[in-house]
């Protein structure tokens, strides 16, 4: 064909249609086509796949829906904002300034967005948490519906089953570890004098991945065949055998998981790096070593419980043998290495959601009784104790499993002995009321009732730890029993108390401190009638996890059926008192309860990055007591000086000195 | 405060001890021995909270804050290292000997026996099979557990499917039967009557209805509907009788036992049960 003429060499202009600002900037506008997306290539690959294999049906729910579990949220979440400057900066693009237009709450929008502040993320957390905690709680409701009679049907059987999974996962992953993530992700910046968190985009994206696992547990009840129903533990062989909504548990487990690691990750080297001057590691308030110590645990042990999830997705998406029971043919499985590994991070889980409450109730018991903590060195060191001895008293949840008898025997004594730091701590406590002057307002009464509580769930536990026993009431409602007298009057009694604490200088507003009292009395009388009983039914021989149970124990399933349903009711008290101490409750001073540690040196919402000027820590965090003692002061090192010990000023530095 | 605590254990401790109906009737020898471990852990347990709670409840009274003293602290005790001390070992030394206490009822509990009734437990979704020694060619397989009183039964569990649990609340022992292996676990039963066997172990939508029943007799009796039963085969997957008693399928008898059947399980035949869940898989 003819050349034509040469001519000039101009570029092709470029007409591109640009995308509406909305939806190029991060946000739920992006978020939403994202997710979109996501599924579609989700769909893509998997069809994709299946067509080139030539496996039939190309199309299959069973197989898209373990890929679109995994991608949707992903996608979800970079749609929503979190990777952007990641993103940016890994492709080698210019990065957007760091305006700080990501950081801090203006208005209740920048709740509902990526945000960068500590305080912003911590309040994320926390009302995510209770949203999960009351979706819990009507879940148990359903529950004691079911037995309050024996031989009622109001929920099918797999219904049953799916509903008390649903309900001990969702408070376990997404209430009981996320809210005192959330609690301290408030609290402990502040606490060590830091500005935020080391790693605030991190931050960030661990809070996104919260919802995204929360959402899919709840989403299970729509897939075809129930929700997942083999409980929270998830035993191989059941969860690999089970319908499609056990996917749902599996996949969501590994977002709270990530999730939490992060927050882990992120609070260890905040605490090693950013204490402010001054602040030694024996000058930290016990929450600070409560929620290392708790950090500690998560990034050890949390991938174990990500493996044996693994394993059950591997076996059931991908036909891997690792539970395959039945040997011959290749198929060599282990049924009960499921549970080594689970239970390798579920027990180290029950300290994970019992630590940071340990710290909380420390701070609250010091400051309400006007007293150092009793033993504080004992006190850090019995922390990491149990961090240690966590990990070596995992089987003690398979004494009846069938594993290899002899290790039941060093499990029943590291067991027992993990009795004696946390005893350590209660006997601490005691000593630190003793003598003080007590201010009996909420926070103290839970913290109270949670020392009640918690010595019967530790007294039930090293019961369990006696094998004989264990063989016993193992599976049966004596379990049920320890382990709501643990997590319930344990746990979450202190996050009541630390919620009554914090809420203060989270939201500037004071609660209303009378509701706070009914709301403790009404919850500590019918949690003990609801959980107490359980004791006995379960000693008697009534399994766990049943829809159904033998005649003789109706009484008393009534009798607990009705005391849950007004501890239920209880949390409406609750909900009220928050909802409307928020919206208008008395306005708080920067430090209602005089404590002396730094979040209660700062006004009450703090300013947006928290300290004007850094403070210098002179002294421990505890010195009620002595006249002038301070923990910060808000000069540079240069000029603090060290502030005289009561009685004796002289020059010397102020020692822990120990008044017998 | 101590006269409080020492009333508080006056009253609790009885109560506890006595007036609350902790188990069922006891029917075996192990449940004789976990009853007693249970009163002993009661009597270490009830002071101990006792006094947690005496503490806690005089502290409330005594040093609560009164009106005007507002702004008044506690006296700054940081610690007390001889309290602190005993606070450690005392708990240490007392947890150690419960251990000590434990392991010797566990031993007990899970000796060997000489004459011991062997049964074969087979437990699938939804129920439980009990198979007997074969006599004179014959095997018994029955849904009732008949047991004579007096005799050392060894239980063998196995399971077909996922994993279910074996507990009878009377006999006060339990295990798990797991898919792929064989289990031990030793009852003396010590008491004619019929007691429930649940199942323990979640496994699946009829958990909570997987029920039996075990009627223990007299010896003669026992002998006596063993012989009126008809044999029938064994349940499907059950190993020949001579496999189980041999040990070739559990490894070692002390306790309960786990063997990986390496070798010795494939040739009795369990890979033939088919249905069990695990061989289809529709490729998803």
């Amino acid at each position: 064909m003819a050349t034509a003429v040469a001519e000039p060499l101009t570029p092709r202009p470029r007409t591109r249609v640009p995308l509406p600002p909305k939806l190029r900037a991060p946000g739920w506008y992006r978020a939403a086509p994202f997710s979109v997306i996501g599924l579609g290539v989700a769909i893509g690959i998997d069809v994709g796949i299946r067509a080139a294999q030539h496996y039939h049906p190309v199309v299959s729910g069973n197989a898209i829906v373990p890929l679109a579990l995994i991608l949707v949220p992903l996608f979800f979440i970079v749609g929503i904002g979190c990777c952007d400057y990641w993103a940016y900066w890994a492709i080698g693009r210019r990065t957007r300034p760091e305006d700080h237009s990501t950081h801090g709450a203006y208005s209740w929008r920048d709740y509902f967005r990526v945000n960068t502040d500590h305080k912003v993320i911590g309040i994320q957390y926390t009302v995510t948490s209770f949203f999960f905690l009351l979706v819990g709680g009507l879940l148990a409701m359903l529950i004691r519906v079911q037995l309050a009679k024996p031989g009622m049907q109001f929920l099918t059987p797999e219904e049953y089953n799916g509903v008390f999974s649903v309900h001990a996962t969702l408070l376990i992953f997404l209430f009981v570890i996320p809210v005192f993530a959330g609690l301290a992700n408030f609290v402990l910046p502040l606490m060590i004098g830091a500005p935020d968190m080391a790693f605030p985009r991190l931050n960030a994206l661990s809070y996104w991945l919260l919802p995204m696992g929360g959402i899919m547990m709840l989403m299970s009840f729509l897939a075809p065949g129930g929700s997942f129903a083999s409980g929270w533990t998830a035993y191989a062989p059941l969860s690999t055998t089970m319908p499609l909504g056990q996917l749902f548990f599996t996949v969501g487990v590994q977002f709270a998981g990530f999730s939490s690691i992060f927050t882990a990750l992120n609070f260890l080297v905040t605490i090693i790096t950013m204490r402010a001057p001054g602040m030694s590691f024996f000058r930290m308030p016990l929450l600070v070593w409560a929620n290392f110590s708790t950090s500690l645990l998560v990034v050890i042990a949390t991938p174990f419980i990500a493996s044996s999830q693994f394993f059950v997705i591997l076996d059931r998406a991908l036909g891997f043998h690792f539970f395959d029971a039945f040997v011959g043919a290749g198929k060599n499985g282990n049924v009960l290495m499921y549970q080594h590994v689970f239970w390798f991070y579920s027990h180290p889980a029950v300290y994970i959601m019992m630590l940071p409450g340990f710290g909380i109730i420390s701070e609250i018991i010091a400051t309400k009784s006007r007293k150092p903590i009793f033993g504080y060195r004992m006190m850090a060191f019995s922390l990491l104790a149990i961090v240690m001895l966590g990990f070596t008293v995992w089987a003690h949840h398979m004494f009846v499993s069938g594993m290899q008898p002899w290790i039941r025997i060093p499990m029943m004594i590291t067991t027992a002995i993990i009795a004696i730091p946390t005893g350590i701590k209660i006997f601490s406590w005691l000593a630190t009321l003793w003598r003080g002057v007590l201010h009996l307002d909420t926070p103290m009464l839970f913290a109270l009732g949670f020392l009640t509580m918690f010595t019967l769930g530790g007294i039930s536990g090293v019961m369990l730890a006696m094998i004989p026993f264990d063989i016993h009431v193992s599976q049966t409602y004596f379990i049920v029993a320890h382990i709501h007298y643990v997590l319930f009057g344990g746990s979450l009694f202190t996050i009541f108390a630390g919620v009554y604490y914090w809420f203060p200088k989270m939201t500037g507003r004071m609660l209303d401190d009378r509701l706070g009292k009914l709301h403790f009395w009404l919850t500590f009388i019918f949690f003990n009638l609801t959980f107490g009983p359980m004791h006995i039914i379960g000693i008697q021989g009534m399994p766990r996890r049943v829809a159904e149970y033998a005649a003789k124990f109706e009484a008393w399933n009534l009798f607990i059926s009705i005391s849950a349903f007004i501890l239920g009711a209880s949390t409406l008290v609750f909900l009220y008192n928050i909802v409307s101490s928020w919206r208008g409750g008395p306005r708080a001073p920067g430090n209602p309860w005089r404590a002396l540690t730094l979040e209660w040196q700062v006004s009450s919402p703090p300013p947006v990055f928290n300290f004007d000027a850094v403070p210098t820590v002179v002294g421990g965090p505890y010195e009620y007591g002595v006249p002038g003692a301070v923990h910060g002061i808000f000069k540079p090192p240069t000029e603090a000086k060290p502030v005289a010990a009561g009685v004796g000023a002289g020059s010397d530095p102020p020692r822990q000195e120990r008044h017998e | 405060m101590l006269v409080i605590g020492l009333i508080g254990l006056a009253i609790l401790l009885p109560i506890s001890l006595l007036a609350i109906p902790w188990f069922s009737d006891k029917a075996s020898t192990q449940a004789g021995n976990i009853h007693t471990l249970y009163d002993v852990l009661l009597i270490v347990s009830v002071p101990m909270f006792v006094l947690v709670e005496t503490v806690v409840i005089y502290s409330m009274w005594k040093f609560r804050m009164r009106p005007g003293d507002e702004l008044k602290d506690g006296p700054p005790i940081h610690g007390n290292t001889r309290l602190e001390v005993m606070w450690t070992a005392l708990p240490a030394v007392l947890i150690l000997g419960l251990c000590g206490y434990a392991y010797g009822v566990l031993r007990s509990n899970e000796a060997n026996k000489k004459s011991a009734l062997t049964v074969t437990v087979t437990a699938r979704q939804f129920a439980f099979e009990f198979t007997y020694p074969p006599v004179g060619g014959k095997t018994v397989v029955s849904p009732v557990l008949y047991l004579p009183r007096g005799r050392p039964v060894v239980f063998k569990l196995r399971s077909l499917d996922v994993i279910h649990s074996f507990f009878v609340p009377e006999f006060s022992e339990k295990l798990d039967a797991v898919p792929g292996i064989t289990t031990t676990v030793r009852v003396t039963p010590t008491r004619a009557g019929s007691y429930p066997v649940e199942c323990t172990e979640l496994c699946g939508a009829g958990h909570g209805l997987m029920r039996a029943n075990v009627q223990v007799v007299t010896p003669a009796a026992f002998q006596a509907w063993l012989a009126a039963q008809k044999g029938t085969a064994p349940p499907v997957g059950t190993p020949p009788a001579n496999v189980i008693n041999s040990g070739a399928y559990s490894n070692g008898n002390s306790g309960s036992g786990n063997g990986l059947p390496a070798g010795g399980g494939s040739k009795s035949g369990t890979s033939s049960s088919s249905g069990s869940g695990y061989s289809s898989r529709s490729g998803g």
